[in-house]
């Protein structure tokens, strides 16, 4: 059941990161006696007192039959001879098999964090990039602005080509086809003139005309003989 | 600090009556403490990054001492037995 009236986030207490853990615990001393018990003791009895104490316990308990000696004393003996045997012998190795898969774990997780922030960081740099590419737009604006009116120059200009070839192409004909008018008129001129003409040459001067042509041969021969 | 608040540890022998009239005993008083110390024994012998055979020696070294306290009347019958 979530309270919706209970305000969140109102500490600045955070749950990350989390604190480290302590290097070394508390110090034990034969493995199962806090060394606090030592100092407690340490200023009424001086650096003997707790193992005085421990020894006199010990035989107390054991002259009250407080505690029994019975055959689990003597397995519990072999017991504890053999655990601190093996604590003593293999304790640094696993101690260095743990610690080695500690680092492990961390070199993991801090290569992970390592990765992470490197691509983060190419990402900062990617996007100043683009920030800086995004500056120059203003030159692609008028790169494409110029294109644009070069485009719209040269069409305007083809057009232009267009409708001076179209009048001159119509003004080329309106000449054209006064020439043609002017020398159709010329021939049918000529035609005629030619044609009254031959038409005016009666018989009669027809017959003078070619009686001329033949003394002025005879004049022209005479003439050709008498140089040759 | 003061009495209620401090730790167990930091209590004098004299002041050690009135710091157990100011515990609460109720329930909730000796659930919390119970984790409270569980607590704080691990976060000493447990959760350190190099820690050795204390913290687990000592739990088995007190539950060899609770259970043959348990069974004491065993044992001083079995060594009556054996001994008669």
């Amino acid at each position: 059941v979530l309270h919706t009236t209970r305000p969140l986030h109102t500490t600045q207490q955070s749950l990350a990161p989390v604190p480290p853990l302590p290097e070394k615990g508390g110090e034990v001393r034969h493995g199962l006696i806090p060394e606090e018990f030592f100092q407690f003791l340490y200023p009424k009895t001086g650096v003997t007192g707790p193992y005085m104490l421990g020894t006199g316990l010990l035989l107390y308990f054991l002259s009250k039959e407080i505690y029994v000696v019975n055959h689990e004393t003597a397995a519990a003996a072999c017991i504890l001879s053999v655990l601190v045997y093996a604590i003593k012998k293999f304790g640094p190795e696993v101690a260095a098999f743990a610690d080695k898969l500690n680092e492990e774990k961390m070199a993991s997780a801090l290569a992970m964090k390592n990765d992470t922030i490197q691509a983060l960081q190419t990402a900062i740099e990617e996007e100043k990039k683009e920030q800086w590419r995004a500056e120059g737009r203003s030159y692609l604006f008028d790169a494409k602005r110029n294109n644009i009116a070069m485009l719209l120059e040269a069409n305007y200009r083809e057009r232009l080509l267009t409708v001076y070839n179209e009048v001159k192409k119509r003004l080329d004909y309106q000449v054209a086809l006064q020439n043609l008018k002017r020398q159709k008129e010329q021939d049918h001129m000529i035609q005629w003139v030619e044609k009254s003409v031959v038409q005016s040459i009666t018989p009669q001067q027809q017959k003078e005309s070619i009686a001329k042509c033949i003394l002025d041969l005879k004049a022209l021969s005479k003439s050709a003989q008498a140089t040759v | 600090g003061p009495l209620a608040d401090r730790p167990l540890l930091e209590v004098r022998l004299g002041e050690l009556h009135t710091w157990i009239g100011t515990c609460s005993f109720s329930a909730q008083g000796l659930l919390g403490a119970v984790q409270r110390a569980w607590g704080s024994y691990c976060a000493k012998y447990i959760h350190v990054k190099q820690g050795g055979p204390a913290g687990i020696s000592m739990l088995l070294a007190g539950y060899c001492l609770l259970s043959y306290g348990w069974n004491y009347q065993h044992f001083s019958k079995a060594s009556c037995f054996r001994n008669s």
